[in-house]
């Protein structure tokens, strides 16, 4: 049971069986089930879950119902990290004791979390888990807002987005602070392997996550999505917006292994501009006014300037 | 009371996903498992859906994107093959149509009140733009 699930192409993914159920509360065309799906069937071994408050927990854990087909627990807003890393502790802990009924078994320990769980509340619970090196993963599921409040910004809100607590108005644009770079804080702390991975790209994603699964040692992943809801765009359009945002390199996906060797797993053939991606979203609609145009420019100029950061690296091997 | 350790430890607010012990989960399909009634398969949220997807099997070439896509695994492909819609767990978000590659679509969302038949009788002919 402990080898690699072989993953050739789209419709041997499809053989698998879901361990995730419908009949969840998420919004019609949330793309949090659609990562999630992704995570659960790269692999065939048992899967020991925790999910942090947040869309995802609340909505896939309403009583009396579980969509969820594996032991998976919710236990706080920043501490799914470490009662995961504490399972796998106590896991590692009976087996060199001998006393684990199937020794033999190779469970996959995964801790989910939202952006705000992941980036502001849990943090520091991360950090540590990290630091450790327990042998789990953990996955941000990255819509960029409290989406489960009412939208409230994160420190993951970027840059001109109106969010309910820092509205686009008269005097102001929205948010006003960058987005933070999780993905270097991580790698930060030299992890076997980090990664930033999206929806759309499916087979980069289920090959991401089978290396974080099969690496001895803590694994990040973050993961874009889409939120229909706060950032104001049709259900329908989940995945064009996906598309857009790894497109437009505003999420370039990438992975770092031991914090050091980095590598650009997708290069868009055609880059599509920032601007693009900023229109098909009602949170940035702002932005194409007149006094706000000088946003866009920027914003362009920043992701331009963060490629070109991503490629040094990978040339570098730093 | 004895100290049976974590064996005799039960959680109060713990629902199990299955009656019964289960196995090989990741290995056994969806029509094959002793779901309980807490397990959220057994709910519906079809009344959630203001418009719904009709499967034209004709043109479907099983390419799988709306399975991969579907957030709510309410796409049922066996053996390679997309089969149909599970219309118990499809909130009707419209992702399938808008990822399918066919020309023209195998999947196409129409109104609730639609009927299948009726629809799938005059589907739409190839069209030139794409």
């Amino acid at each position: 049971m402990s080898e690699m699930k072989k993953i050739k192409n789209l419709k041997e993914f499809s053989t698998s069986a879901d361990r995730f159920e419908g009949a969840n509360l998420l919004c019609p065309g949330c793309a949090h089930s659609i990562i999630v799906r992704e995570v659960l069937n790269a692999t065939n071994d048992d899967l020991i879950l925790g999910a942090s408050t947040g869309c995802l927990e609340v909505c896939t854990a309403v009583y009396p119902y579980t969509s969820w087909d594996a032991s998976w627990i919710h236990i706080g807003f920043e501490n799914s990290s470490t009662a995961v890393a504490g399972a796998e502790a106590m896991y590692k802990a009976l087996k060199t004791k001998g006393r684990l009924k199937q020794p033999d078994r190779n469970p996959k320990f995964v801790a989910f979390g939202g952006d705000g769980a992941s980036y502001d509340i849990g943090f520091q619970w991360i950090s540590g888990c990290m630091e450790r090196n327990h042998n789990m993963m953990y996955v941000v599921l990255d819509n960029e807002v409290y989406a489960n409040t009412g939208g409230q910004r994160s420190s993951s809100t970027p840059i001109g987005s109106s969010a309910t607590t820092s509205p686009a108005g008269s005097v102001s644009y929205g948010e006003k602070q960058n987005k933070k770079d999780m993905m270097g804080i991580m790698a930060a702390h030299h992890i076997p392997y980090a990664a930033q991975v999206a929806p759309n790209k499916w087979k980069d994603m289920v090959k991401k996550i089978q290396t974080g699964m099969n690496t001895e040692g803590a694994t990040f992943i973050n993961a874009v999505s889409p939120c229909t809801t706060e950032w104001k765009f049709d259900p329908k359009d989940t995945m064009k917006l996906a598309d857009l945002s790894t497109d437009s390199l505003v999420f370039p996906l990438y992975e770092i292994i031991n914090g050091r060797e980095l590598n650009i797993t997708y290069r868009p053939k055609n880059v599509v501009p920032v601007e693009e991606y900023l229109a098909a979203q009602g949170r940035f609609k702002h932005l194409f006014k007149d006094e706000y145009k000088y946003l866009i420019k920027e914003w362009q100029e920043r992701v331009d300037a963060n490629w070109a950061y991503l490629n040094r690296r990978e040339e570098a091997r730093v | 009371m004895a100290n049976t350790g974590w064996d005799g430890f039960e959680i109060g607010a713990m629902l199990r996903s299955f009656d019964g012990a289960v196995d090989d989960i990741a290995g056994t399909a969806q029509e094959d498992r002793k779901y309980s009634p807490n397990n959220s398969f057994t709910a519906s949220v079809a009344d959630w859906r203001l418009e719904k997807p009709i499967f034209n099997k004709d043109f479907c070439i099983d390419c799988q994107f709306c399975w991969i896509y579907c957030p709510d695994i309410s796409i049922i492909s066996r053996d390679k093959k997309m089969l149909g819609i599970d219309m118990d767990h499809c909130k009707g978000c419209g992702i399938c149509a808008e990822v399918c590659p066919t020309n023209p679509k195998s999947l196409i969302m129409y109104p609730e009140f639609a009927d299948e038949e009726t629809e799938i009788a005059q589907w739409p002919s190839k069209s030139e733009e794409k």
